[in-house]
């Protein structure tokens, strides 16, 4: 108990630990988003829970309620509902929706601070930027432990967005991947959808503390984009998105001891440094394996189906030329 | 309007009634009454922005019609998912999403698995098993993007396969396949008519209509006529979907003609040629 407390009041470990929750948490949910091309939600909801924070506030008159997570949801929600209803509209494009929808909450929050809420630790700073290098200061106690209240928050938050990735797996993949037979079988795509914006509204306000809107939005999406280019399953998509989270937090935070500088800005320019390495030398994807490919094109497979042969997306309408003939449909199965 | 007598809505594999459904104030299908009887191909055929997908969306719930019903083998379509199978444009999707052939296969079974619960070695053999009979079992582990147009089009009608439904809605099976899969895919559509199923597939290529269907339903908006392929089939029925500027091959007057649209614009013009078998 007394070694996990020791290691526990190292702030380092507590930094780095809070560093690569928020980045796991972002991960996972935003491998859906990229996937799903909507990337830039994030963004848009990382600036309008403040609106349901300052809401939850005013209510209870306290930031210490979980009160401001429901806010947090709601607003972020708010954000989705009302971009689709601009959509919908027909006047607008969804990028331009989203560009008016979150500004004016944020825009609403921010007034509402000054107003009401002057005196409060709810300064646009720290919202923007987040103050991770603080994080080991404030405390709460767990049974036996002092644990750092983002700490914690980002246990249970990542522990959330786990088992919701883990439990709706194949859910979410159909969801993202073919939405209109998602519906044909009754798996409703949409309130799926909403579930996802609404984790990552909660995990946006957990880690509103830790690294700020602007590095929150880095994390959920430069490691699943550098896994993206790593991979072709969905699975090590997570896995590798996850890891790199986690690298880019703890060398992150070495870096930013050794050059003296922001610690969550340097975070966030490592999974930036991951998303280069994997766009150079990514195995199928990057610019070094398509740059041989195009020097040494491959002969057609031997047989159909031998291996994964690498074909370049550029040729990939010419596939059919370069792979024998598949059999016919053979007729009169049994199913 | 060629409306089946005497047949029950029971009896009827597919049962549209008053269907309309708008975009922006825009009526895309008017009024739509479709009648399908189980064990027949058929064919949903008419001009662009006829509202084609537009029904085949609404019927599967993707879209919310302004009004109608929509009934599979006598029971509301929410009774019946599992006897339906739906196979999407297959433009509809994207093809560089990270998971292989046979995951999107075994994605058919994922109503039948329920909420929660991951598809197993029996999910994963039925897959494999719809796989070799679209011929292309060979290609289980291939990422999706490596494969041609033609193959993705067979992984989808595989993954309608592995359903074993009663029902099978094929959004354009034929768009943008080569020759040799278009030949497998119509084997693969007689098969199932001959184990007693029904399709209905929007279609776009008025050539082959007669060939590959036995069943037809003219729609432009409204549902122009609808029966059996020799009866709907008539130059005057074309016309009233197509409008006048449709190029009739071989066709004469009210009779059932083989027939094939002029793209839109081009003068109107009756061609002399023998119909294309």
């Amino acid at each position: 108990m007394t070694a996990l407390q020791a290691w526990l009041d190292t702030p380092s470990v507590t930094i780095v630990a809070v560093g690569a929750l928020v980045g796991v948490a972002a991960t996972l949910l935003g491998t859906f988003l990229v996937l799903r091309r909507e990337s830039m939600l994030s963004d848009a909801i990382s600036h309008s829970v403040l609106l349901g924070i300052v809401g939850a506030y005013l209510l209870t008159g306290t930031l210490d309620t979980p009160l401001h997570v429901v806010g947090a949801a709601l607003a972020g929600l708010a954000t989705v509902v009302l971009t689709d209803l601009l959509v919908r509209s027909r006047r607008v494009k969804q990028d331009a929706a989203i560009g008016l929808v979150f500004p004016a909450l944020f825009a609403a929050a921010v007034l509402l601070i000054n107003v009401y809420a002057r005196d409060v630790h709810l300064d646009a700073d720290a919202v923007l930027l987040g103050e991770i290098a603080f994080a080991w200061l404030d405390v709460v106690r767990v049974g036996e432990l002092e644990v750092a209240r983002s700490l914690l928050t980002m246990l249970v938050v990542t522990a959330v967005n786990l088992a919701f990735v883990t439990l709706l797996y194949k859910e979410l993949k159909l969801s993202t991947f073919d939405p209109a037979l998602a519906v044909a079988l009754g798996l409703r795509p949409g309130l799926i959808g909403l579930a996802l914006l609404s984790l990552l509204s909660v995990t946006a306000v957990g880690a509103f503390d830790a690294v700020g809107a602007i590095l929150f939005v880095a994390f959920v999406i430069v490691p699943p984009t550098a896994a993206y280019l790593l991979t072709d399953r969905l699975w090590r998509m997570l896995a590798y998105g996850s890891a790199i989270a986690v690298a880019s937090s703890v060398i992150g935070y070495r870096v930013a001891v050794a050059l003296d500088v922001s610690i969550g800005g340097s975070m966030a320019s490592v999974t930036g440094a991951f998303l280069f390495l994997a766009l150079a030398f990514g195995p199928r994807h990057g610019l070094i394996a398509r740059a041989l490919r195009r020097r040494a094109p491959q002969p057609p497979p031997a047989a159909a189906g031998a291996g994964t042969a690498a074909v370049p997306t550029a040729a990939r309408e010419g596939v059919d030329t370069r792979t024998p003939a598949p059999a016919l449909i053979t007729t009169g199965g049994g199913r | 309007m060629t409306v089946v007598a005497g047949v029950h809505e029971p009896a009827l594999a597919l049962h549209v009634e008053d269907l309309t459904a708008s975009y922006a104030h825009q009526a895309v299908l008017w009024d739509v009454d479709l009648n399908v009887p189980p064990g027949v191909l058929a064919a949903i055929v008419g001009p662009n922005g006829a509202g084609k997908s537009t029904l085949l969306r609404c019927i599967i719930g993707a879209l919310r019609p302004n009004a109608g019903h929509v009934y599979v083998h006598g029971r509301p379509y929410r009774e019946q998912r599992r006897r339906v199978a739906y196979v999407p444009q297959r433009t509809s999707v994207d093809w560089d999403f990270p998971t292989t052939a046979l995951d999107v296969v075994t994605m058919g079974l994922y109503g039948r698995l329920g909420w929660f619960r991951r598809p197993r070695r029996t999910e994963a053999d039925e897959a494999l098993e719809a796989l070799a009979m679209v011929g292309m079992d060979a290609f289980a582990d291939r990422q999706i993007a490596q494969l041609s147009g033609g193959q993705q089009q067979r992984v989808f009608l595989a993954r309608a396969l592995v359903q074993d439904a009663d029902l099978y809605l094929m959004d354009e099976p034929f768009a943008g396949v080569d020759a040799t899969t278009e030949r497998a895919i119509v084997d693969l559509l007689k098969d199932l008519r001959a184990r007693g199923k029904t399709v209905v597939a929007v279609h776009h290529d008025l050539q082959t209509v007669a060939t590959y269907f036995d069943w037809l339903a003219l729609l432009n908006v409204r549902v122009i006529a609808q029966g059996p392929v020799t009866e709907v089939y008539t130059a005057e029925n074309l016309r009233a979907a197509y409008g006048p500027r449709v190029v009739l091959l071989g066709a004469t007057e009210g009779a059932p003609a083989a027939a094939a649209a002029s793209p839109a614009g081009g003068p109107p013009a009756e061609e002399a040629r023998t119909p294309v078998a």
